[in-house]
């Protein structure tokens, strides 16, 4: 059995290289085709009809005019939908219509009749008391002995902090074209989980697995929200095969995108902390509650990364008529992580402590990352020149501009998951790679052939990657939680060592060695330590004959010792803010934020950095901008599009430092740890804690908009103060 | 603007764009509709009714003209995506917010979602498609992949295009300008500093991401 642990690190010629992205010169030119892009021949167009209420029943649907008119090939109402039927949020779909042009399906939407009868509905969970029997409080938990801790505790502060629910805001949104050949379905999805699909569509349309193709080169966004075959992709595939098995285009409007395709459920706690003087964290005590629409929203897991040996945690799940949740870029981290150093922050604030002494106090809180933590937030300190910039909470100097730092730190699993390669090595040298994955801009495709070129011997550019289509490449899992990188690495490794042991064996006669004294360096079969007793990797491969090698290698969920080394779980990670903030205005100016984060070895430190600043900037966009907005009164969202729903512009997110931890041998030696999640979680408890040092009062909820920045300096007695 | 694809609005004040155009038929002199040049054009000739049915249009894209038939109520977008299989600008927010469907018409930036297909007769539409010669990047293409510019890519067109139209009037750009200058595109995976990146390698100044 071949060594699969990856190479030393001084013999590495490709990993941990900075190399661009393959497919970044289609992406900048418009070649890129993305299934959003795509026009099969004779394809039809859907939309649909979508309810404007938040709750309601559906009294009768009729659907007779839009059938009759020209250039509608379907109408269909959804499943479910039928009279009768409960709507549980606005904007969910309840007739399907298909024409030759989307303005045609626009018109004919407007043609369908639907008659609701309005039921109650609760589409905001700020004010629990409100909430009635929408909220299902779950068993409280309590560790350690909280009452004492608290009766015990020399300083102790209460608040209450939130973060509203955002939306995934995938700028291509949601859909796919299906069609279908007699019972054999295509689908042109933009999905994060182009095996899992196949599952996904066979098994409610009632057709065998087998029957069914995945096709994607392309995706444009998912965050977490674009794993299922959703109602309308069934839908689609309904209403294409009443139109004849024509090819339906369905991709959803902004409004639809923006609310009914994921959301990342808001979290809202009463925290109490107690503390000893001399800054130990002793007790924890919090109501939280959240929502991510009809189903509740569960606890995020508080306090975070600080695990304080006293706590009593209760947990109410509010469930509202809006759009259901769905995963969001690290599932609770982000919540956990802003509430959590907020509370932390306001104590730190009330003992008079630089909050950086007060964690470095608690670190031991942190288990078997305490040291970790420490290193990090020292260099953190260092890029953000933190105690040069420190000062006691509220800038004292004269003026309107008031600046301050904040920080917070994170953690994230992140191991690989269950993937298959198959490479294949053909007679006239030529390389490829088949896997059933996806690449959603993280450089999937580069990472692959990264691995597969290293452990070859050959360049990057020699191997030929085929990815997102399914069934007719292996197996491999779907793109979330930060468990992709590890998984396909690993599986692609093991793929080419175990190419190499058969390629050895065909070519160790020629050389007159033994297959195990061979090894495969800057394109050549050598023996090892001796290129002058050698073939090129072209002679090599024509010892094949006529028959190409085609290899399988694995990653499995849990890999044992003898699958070698490749990967690991759980990082650490610290961010510091640096703001400016208009006390007249209420407006928040970022200045520097910097990054420090460990993913154990990394592949290719050029997209490795792209992933930290992409998490760093969309948490820019939840710390300053994003926010769902429901009207109470009509149930409806307000901000159902992207002028108010909004994100933050190249001019917003001031300059940027990411520092890969890279400082210590141990993190290379863990292998590879994914990456996507991690630098998500710290940037509102970074951002929120550096407003509330810059203006001297706690903005408890975010989005810390101008509107909130100017109420909690009200609160505190206003700009004089 | 108002939303256009709810059959049962809630409200019946609101009037769509593609509504309004599609029950008056397109008037081109309409100052309300396509902008201030038609109104510069309305001084001029008569009002000229197009539609409602399909009318047959040409459009210059990247120097080459190209037919349609297409009902006058289809933006420019649209009609490149959708009629012409130019897929590179991307509908997104589809309200002149997002900059995911810029193209340069007459040497400007356009949001091309909110420029009708008849409003673009007669002008130089240039799209992505038409940035690289011969199959070679162009130097700002070339800079937004040595920058790592891209993530999932759906922006990236749009932003090619808004940074080969600010670059073209702001040929040697500070930060603090570029920041302004395109702050009317948006990202949603967080690719800003490999943009500015891309944008101050183009202008041949100082102060691209390291790229070694």
């Amino acid at each position: 059995m071949p060594k699969y642990e990856w190479p030393e690190k001084s013999k590495r010629a490709i990993l941990g290289r900075r190399i661009s992205k393959l497919d970044s010169p289609d992406k900048v030119s418009g070649r890129a085709m993305y299934s959003s892009d795509i026009k099969r021949p004779g394809q039809l167009y859907a939309r649909f009809l979508r309810c404007p209420y938040a709750h309601a029943k559906v009294v009768s649907i009729d659907i007779s005019a839009a059938e009759k008119m020209p250039g509608v090939k379907a109408v269909k109402i959804c499943e479910k939908k039928g009279p009768g039927s409960e709507i549980l949020w606005a904007l969910d779909e309840v007739v399907g219509v298909v024409a030759v042009d989307e303005q045609t399906a626009e018109d004919a939407l407007r043609k369908i009749v639907v008659k609701y009868e309005k039921l109650p509905h609760l589409v905001n969970e700020r004010d629990l008391s409100k909430a009635g029997d929408h909220a299902k409080p779950a068993a409280e938990q309590v560790a350690g002995d909280p009452d004492k801790a608290f009766q015990e505790a020399e300083v102790v502060i209460e608040g209450e902090y939130g973060i509203p629910v955002i939306t995934h805001c995938c700028l291509e949104p949601h859909g796919q074209i299906v069609e279908w050949e007699g019972d054999n379905l295509t689908v042109h999805p933009s999905t994060q989980n182009v095996s899992g699909l196949v599952g996904q569509f066979a098994q409610p349309l009632q057709i065998p697995a087998s029957n069914v193709k995945i096709r994607m080169d392309h995706i444009g966004g998912g965050f977490g929200s674009k794993f299922a075959a959703d109602s309308w992709g069934i839908e689609s595939a309904h209403l294409s095969k009443q139109a004849g098995g024509k090819p339906v285009k369905t991709f959803l409007e902004r409004d639809a995108e923006l609310f009914v395709a994921g959301v990342r459920p808001s979290h809202f706690a009463r925290i109490k902390v107690g503390a000893k003087k001399d800054g130990t964290l002793t007790a924890w005590e919090h109501q939280s509650w959240s929502t991510g629409g009809p189903g509740g929203g569960g606890m995020a897991p508080l306090p975070y990364v600080l695990n304080i040996p006293n706590s009593r945690k209760k947990h109410s799940a509010v469930a509202t008529n809006t759009g259901p949740q769905r995963a969001w870029r690290a599932p609770n981290h982000p919540q956990a992580c802003w509430l959590s150093f907020a509370a932390f922050d306001d104590m730190a604030a009330k003992l008079n402590m630089d909050s950086f002494d007060f964690y470095l106090k608690n670190l031991n809180l942190a288990g078997e990352r305490a040291d970790l933590y420490r290193r990090e937030l020292q260099k953190a300190a260092e890029l953000m020149e933190w105690k040069k910039k420190w000062h006691p909470r509220g800038d004292s100097t004269a003026g309107h501009l008031k600046k301050g730092v904040g920080l917070g730190f994170h953690t994230w699993g992140g191991r690989g998951h269950a993937s298959e390669a198959r490479l294949k090595i053909y007679p006239d040298g030529s390389v490829a790679l088949d896997m059933g994955t996806q690449d959603l801009g993280t450089g999937t495709r580069t990472v692959l052939a990264m691995v597969a070129a290293e452990t070859l011997g050959l360049p990057v550019d020699a191997i030929r990657i085929n990815i997102g289509r399914a069934p007719d490449y292996p197996v491999s899992g779907p793109s979330g939680g930060s468990t992709t990188v590890g998984g396909v690495s690993a599986a692609t490794r093991r793929a080419g060592q175990n190419a190499l042991e058969e390629l050895f064996a065909k070519v160790a006669p020629a050389l007159a060695v033994e297959p195990s004294e061979l090894e495969a360096v800057g394109g050549k079969i050598q023996v090892k330590g001796n290129p002058a007793k050698s073939l090129s990797w072209k002679q090599a491969t024509a010892k094949l004959g006529v028959t190409p090698l085609v290899v399988a290698g694995k990653n499995v969920a849990a890999p044992s010792a003898a699958d070698g080394k490749l990967t690991d779980q759980g990082v650490g990670g610290v961010q510091m803010a640096d703001v400016t903030v208009d006390i007249e205005t209420g407006i928040v100016k970022m200045n520097k934020f910097v990054a420090v984060q460990d993913c154990g070895l990394i592949i290719n430190e050029k997209t490795a950095e792209s992933q930290v600043f992409g998490a760093m900037i969309m948490g820019v966009c939840f710390s300053l901008f994003e926010e769902r907005v429901m009207d109470d009164v009509t149930g409806r969202p307000l901000n159902a599009n992207m002028e108010f729903y909004k994100l933050a512009g190249i001019g917003d997110i001031g300059d940027l430092v990411v520092h890969m931890w890279m400082d210590d041998p141990e993190q290379d030696a863990r292998g590879v740890i994914g990456l996507g999640e991690p630098p998500a979680n710290s940037p509102a408890a970074a951002i929120g804690n550096a407003i509330a040092n810059a203006i001297g009062v706690r903005v408890p909820q975010a989005p810390f908009t101008p509107a909130r920045i100017l109420a909690a300096l009200e609160k505190k007695g206003g700009l004089s103060s | 603007m108002p939303k256009r694809d709810q059959a049962e609005p809630p409200s019946k004040m609101e009037v769509s764009r593609r509504g309004f155009l599609k029950g008056a038929g397109a008037v081109l002199s309409s100052g309300i509709v396509a902008g201030a040049e038609a109104l510069e054009a309305a001084n001029n000739e008569t009002a000229k009714v197009i539609g409602p049915g399909k009318a047959p249009v040409t459009l210059k894209i990247n120097g080459v003209n190209k037919a349609l038939n297409i009902e006058p109520r289809l933006t420019l977008l649209d009609a490149l995506r959708n009629e012409l299989e130019i897929t590179g600008a991307k509908r997104v927010c589809d309200r002149t917010t997002c900059g995911a469907c810029t193209v340069i018409v007459n040497g400007k930036s356009v949001y091309s979602c909110s420029m009708l297909a008849i409003e673009a007769q007669g002008k130089d539409i240039q799209t992505v498609e038409g940035l690289s010669q011969s199959g070679k990047l162009h130097p700002l293409q070339q800079a937004f992949v040595d920058n790592d510019a891209q993530q999932c890519g759906y922006c990236t067109p749009g932003f090619v295009m808004a940074c080969k139209a600010f670059l073209d009037k702001t040929p040697n750009p500070s930060i603090e300008q570029v920041r302004k200058g395109l702050g009317g595109n948006l990202c949603r995976c967080g690719t800003y500093v490999g943009i500015t990146a891309a944008v101050l390698q183009t202008a041949k100044r100082k102060g691209g991401r390291a790229n070694a």
